[in-house]
């Protein structure tokens, strides 16, 4: 198994936190992982996005121009990386801001309304997690238990009394996600 | 204890040193090589394990510092990317004219001049070809993942104290800012100055006891001294080239094509040999570990079972006339690599490998044969 991901959407939005939970998940679960950020000038009020590799076998370019799964969150990534989906691959995004919406036929595209939950659990900053939620519902390559014990690495301790919380955004992202142009894999 | 983490590459290059049982680390922030100096100063390694961090007021001066605790038998670190290595060259000159063992790393930026802060292996030449001014080689490492940049510090003290030679880690900016699984070594205790004396007092100075005093120096203006200190520096270079040379062979046994590659290009490389090797194309990669020590026999034999060869490196060309030189013409050898901090993708490495030496390679070839005939 080989999962190549990109996260893609504006700095502050939590892309590469998202990223690296899911990298220390994947270790949890004793894959093999890569975690490479998009940094420098592109961050500063750009986009930032972040390509994590998860495997059971030794991960080769950590550096990809196409992907598994494009987990996308504002206009920007999306005009950046809708076409850079492989074939069959899928697509998940959150439609606030999003003006031009996917429209390839040849994936399978997703959406999520992660910063509308996320407001409406009262905090907007577990949005990246109710997004995992979402992916990990698509793509269920680690064990719930996994996250947890990822979270809890990836955050330091003065957080982990948030860890309940981020539980639940990802949870309210596993229920929320909806298939867009493809009912039959729900 | 080893332990396993997910870090980045100049995390875990810091607290590899830590954990090799270094004793001192000088070195002035850059980026992309920043977080190596800001953990040091996070982690209080003088509370672990006693291990000195400083801030110098320069990269000259922190070189210099390195020099200065070098000649005391000290296990001792700096680090640097492209433009601050430069300003360090004059110090590494000194270190190994005065056979000195220490440890520098560079996670080279794209140059010339200041550059870019993005990644890039503009700093082969200047690595392997001497940099600095005089007679010299470094033993240059050449790592490709996070846990190569915590495991190589060790190896590299280790050559630095087995030549008593200067070694350099060449990294770049993608390795040292991508995190990775990485299993940390268990810790090493740092000599003591006892056993410093017991091992090293042949030269270093600690102090002169019943014994002649030892002289610290890059300079002897008695001519045939000099030489003769060229001399022993060449034989260690030699040694090396026969003791320590390391190289990685991937999918070569049946290739056809060859990827010659280091650092994060060999990364990427892989990638491309797998893709090729879906459309059916017999791709290899040798991957050299040393840059200097360089794996030329190896190269060579290879260039026997291969059609041609690409070269990949983030640069405008430099590690390719290495290649050309090892493989003595007996097969087309190309470049391949972006530059400005741009990086290739694996599929721009394997259409090189199409376009350059399946298609066009072996017509450039022939014809320059032809004419260096005529």
């Amino acid at each position: 198994m080989t999962e190549e991901i990109i996260i893609a959407g504006f700095g502050g939005q939590g892309v590469l936190s998202m990223g690296k939970i899911l990298a220390y998940s994947g270790i949890m679960q004793d894959k093999e992982v890569s975690w490479m950020p998009s940094y420098g000038p592109e961050m500063r009020g750009g986009t930032a996005n972040v390509t994590v590799i998860l495997s059971d076998d030794r991960i080769s370019s950590p550096y990809l121009k196409v992907y598994d799964t494009a987990i996308i969150l504002n206009q920007q990534s999306m005009d950046k990386f809708e076409e850079t989906v492989k074939h069959g691959g899928i697509l998940i995004y959150d439609p606030n801001g999003i003006s031009h919406h996917p429209t390839r036929k040849d994936i399978k595209i997703y959406q999520i309304k992660g910063t509308k939950l996320a407001t409406e659990m009262g905090n907007k900053k577990i949005f990246n997690m109710v997004v995992l939620g979402a992916f990990l519902k698509i793509k269920p390559i680690v064990k719930h238990e996994n996250i947890i014990k990822g979270l809890k690495k990836s955050l330091s301790e003065r957080y982990h009394h948030l860890i309940p919380l981020n539980i639940e955004a990802i949870t309210m992202g596993m229920n929320s996600v909806t298939p867009i142009n493809n009912e039959q894999y729900v | 204890m080893s332990e396993l983490r997910l870090m980045k590459g100049n995390e875990a290059l810091a607290e590899g040193a830590i954990r090799a049982g270094a004793d001192a680390y000088f070195g002035y922030p850059i980026t992309p090589q920043s977080e190596v100096i800001e953990y040091l100063m996070t982690e209080r390694p003088e509370k672990r394990t006693g291990m000195i961090v400083l801030q110098a007021e320069s990269e000259i001066a922190a070189i210099n510092m390195v020099y200065g605790a070098a000649s005391t038998g000290k296990k001792v670190m700096t680090s640097s990317s492209s433009p601050g290595i430069s300003l360090k060259l004059e110090g590494i000159s000194y270190l190994a004219g005065a056979e000195l063992p220490a440890v520098i790393v560079n996670v080279v930026r794209g140059g010339p001049g200041l550059g870019t802060i993005q990644p890039s292996q503009a700093d082969y030449f200047q690595s392997v070809k001497g940099g600095g001014h005089g007679d010299y080689k470094l033993y240059v490492l050449a790592p490709a993942s996070v846990q190569e940049m915590s495991d190589f510090v060790e190896d590299a003290f280790d050559i630095a104290f087995k030549y008593r030679a200067p070694v350099l880690i060449l990294s770049d900016g993608l390795i040292g800012q991508m995190m990775e699984k990485v299993m940390l070594k268990d810790q090493k205790e740092r000599l003591t100055d006892k056993e410093i004396i017991k091992r090293y007092d042949r030269w270093a100075v600690t102090g002169k006891t019943n014994r002649k005093r030892n002289i610290i120096t890059s300079l002897d203006l008695e001519s045939e001294k000099m030489e003769a200190r060229v001399h022993r520096l060449m034989k260690k270079y030699e040694q090396m080239e026969k003791e320590d040379l390391r190289f990685e062979k991937i999918e070569c046994d049946d290739a056809e094509y060859l990827f010659v590659a280091y650092g994060s290009s060999a990364r990427i490389s892989q990638k491309a040999v797998q893709l090729a090797r879906m459309k059916g194309i017999k791709a290899g990669l040798l991957r050299p570990i040393t840059l200097f020590p360089y794996p030329k026999k190896v190269l060579f034999e290879l260039a026997n079972q291969v059609k041609g060869i690409l070269s990949v490196e983030l640069n405008a060309g430099q590690m390719v006339e290495d290649v050309r030189l090892a493989v003595e013409h007996k097969v087309p050898v190309e470049h391949f690599g972006r530059t400005g901090g741009i990086i290739h993708t694996p599929e721009e490495v394997l259409e090189a490998l199409e376009q350059k030496i399946i298609k066009n390679g072996s017509i450039r070839h022939h014809k320059a044969r032809a004419s260096s005939i005529l």
